[in-house]
């Protein structure tokens, strides 16, 4: 008894004071002074803008890797070809690559000094320093999601449905469409929306290879760290609030996506 | 990407069928496998694998690897990365596994809401994982306690954002997980601690390492959250990937490309052991 109550305190406490307490201070001191002062930095042009910048690059973002993802799902679970477990180790990879490396690989590639930059370049495409590299580096930090979230519920699914499909006469695209989607739609779902929370909240990787110039590249989470450094606090806390009130609508939302097993 | 692939299927299909006619028809088209394998490893390839490879490339090539790691604020950095990552783990085994305990073992009102909150940090933008901790471990701190611009700072901060790992894969094999041999154990005149030690502990271990290693990779890869809390001191909090944002900032690209290699190493001889780890568990498992 005694042993069950100081676990509980211990493991409580720890959550406490490394989660609940920072998280609820940031939020009390943003609405400390009402909702009038948070509203009114939110809404500022620079504020507007990188809302602006960050819904566009996470949009794009979502979109690759979700094709991408219910692609090489598919492929992995139901393609029989050598590699197989080389390609899943290898879309397993961005998870292990430090953002700011992410940032560094793609200006290494794509910067304007690089091959295929300067070749991209010439053809009127700036990728480093503008939005399409952002979006790369987005894709890349949140590119197993989507794959992940779909893996397993197409494993538990099995194949009888769509080869009945197939027996009947439907064609490669309206199994697909009718049997295989309808099938992994909350699994799709869950992944689309872990996905959509990275790709708002990417900082490191963006940081890197968004030349973060003010007015410009900037994403919020940019806008946090440079109104935080110009001691324009309340401008920092109010984005922020906003960018954790999107995590936990996030979190609620995986909660009640997340596949029941 | 998944449409070409499906539309790719009945067309190749008929074709391939007489001319192979002992084939089983069944049997996935070969022209959609080889079309969506390709599609999906030039995406790959064009996003991921070709940029990692140019890193690797330009940190390794002409022999500056060493030089450029071995500079002294470099090699500060990666030793207080991969040690505080150690660290951050070391703690994360314990705390993530009496918190996984907790939460399968015990019951209190807003049990339910305390498991929700575990995934927050995946959930926080890092960035603004880091303001958090420096409101309340900040030089405003409201408990007295200042952690801005020291080691200390920086652990706190990898402890948040990798809180997640070792509670989620330590919770499942916790549930599942038969009580009869602790009751067996117990019958038998075991106390708890023992009962913990020899029956608990050696199932439960395979998954507390393989989130402590998934949390110590999270760690040495952590930029954002320790970006404002540590204050980037050279020597002293400069984390690795805070070391190659300045470098890249200055225009060392070789030196960057270099300690990011470095960075790579480290994390992909973990990812294999903790692969090792996996099979020696489900070898266990059997």
């Amino acid at each position: 008894m005694v042993t069950r109550y100081s676990l509980r305190v211990l493991a409580l406490g720890y959550l406490l004071f490394l989660l609940v307490l920072p998280v609820g201070l940031i939020a009390w001191r943003t609405f400390a002074r009402g909702l009038a002062p948070v509203l009114s930095a939110l809404t500022s042009p620079s504020a507007v803008h990188a809302f602006e910048v960050t819904l566009s690059v996470a949009s794009w973002a979502v979109v690759a890797n979700t094709i991408f993802g219910i692609g090489a799902a598919i492929l992995l679970v139901r393609h029989r070809f050598p590699g197989k477990r080389i390609l899943g180790a290898l879309i397993d990879l961005p998870l292990a690559v430090s953002p700011v490396v992410v940032g560094l690989a793609l200006i290494l590639v794509y910067g304007r000094f690089a091959p295929a930059g300067g070749w991209l370049e010439r053809h009127g495409l700036q990728v480093i320093f503008s939005l399409p590299g952002m979006v790369l580096a987005t894709v890349f930090v949140s590119l197993p999601l989507v794959v992940r979230a779909i893996v397993p519920v197409l494993e538990e699914l099995g194949e009888e449905q769509e080869q009945a499909a197939h027996t009947l006469g439907a064609t490669g695209w309206q199994t697909f469409r009718r049997i295989t989607i309808p099938g992994i739609r909350w699994a799709l779902a869950y992944g689309v929306v872990l996905c959509l929370a990275r790709a708002l909240g990417e900082y490191g990787a963006v940081a890197v290879v968004s030349g973060r110039l003010v007015g410009q590249t900037q994403t919020l989470t940019l806008f946090v760290e440079e109104r935080f450094q110009n001691f324009d606090q309340p401008a920092a806390f109010a984005a922020a609030t906003a960018l954790a009130l999107m995590a936990v609508v996030t979190l609620l939302l995986t909660k009640f996506l997340r596949p029941k097993d | 990407m998944a449409t070409i692939e499906a539309r790719a299927a009945p067309i190749s299909a008929p074709p391939a069928a007489p001319a192979r006619a002992p084939r089983p028809r069944r049997r996935p088209p070969h022209l959609g496998t080889g079309l969506g394998l390709g599609l999906a490893v030039t995406y790959l390839s064009l996003i991921v694998l070709l940029p990692l490879a140019a890193v690797v490339w330009r940190g390794t090539r002409g022999g500056d690897f060493w030089r450029a790691v071995s500079t002294p604020d470099s090699w500060a950095a990666l030793k207080l990365t991969v040690g505080g990552s150690l660290l951050v783990a070391a703690i994360n085994i314990v705390m993530g596994t009496v918190i996984a305990w907790v939460l399968v073992r015990d019951r209190f009102p807003g049990k339910a809401v305390v498991d929700v909150l575990i995934d927050l940090p995946f959930a926080l933008p890092t960035i603004v994982a880091g303001l958090v901790l420096l409101a309340l471990y900040g030089t405003a701190s409201p408990l007295h306690l200042n952690l801005a611009y020291t080691q200390a700072g920086v652990i706190v901060a990898l402890l948040f954002v990798t809180l997640p790992f070792v509670v989620r894969t330590v919770q499942p094999v916790l549930l599942e997980l038969d009580r009869d041999m602790e009751e067996a154990a117990h019958s038998l005149g075991a106390g708890g601690w023992l009962t913990f030690r020899r029956i608990i502990l050696p199932n439960l271990l395979p998954a507390m390492l393989s989130g402590g290693g998934l949390a110590f990779t999270r760690a040495i890869a952590e930029y954002g959250s320790t970006v404002l809390i540590s204050g980037n001191i050279k020597f002293r909090t400069e984390v690795a990937a805070v070391n190659i944002f300045g470098r890249i900032e200055n225009d060392e690209i070789t030196s960057a490309a270099a300690v990011s290699t470095a960075l790579l190493v480290v994390a992909f001889v973990v990812l294999a052991g903790l692969d090792l780890v996996r099979r020696w568990g489900a070898r266990r498992g059997d």
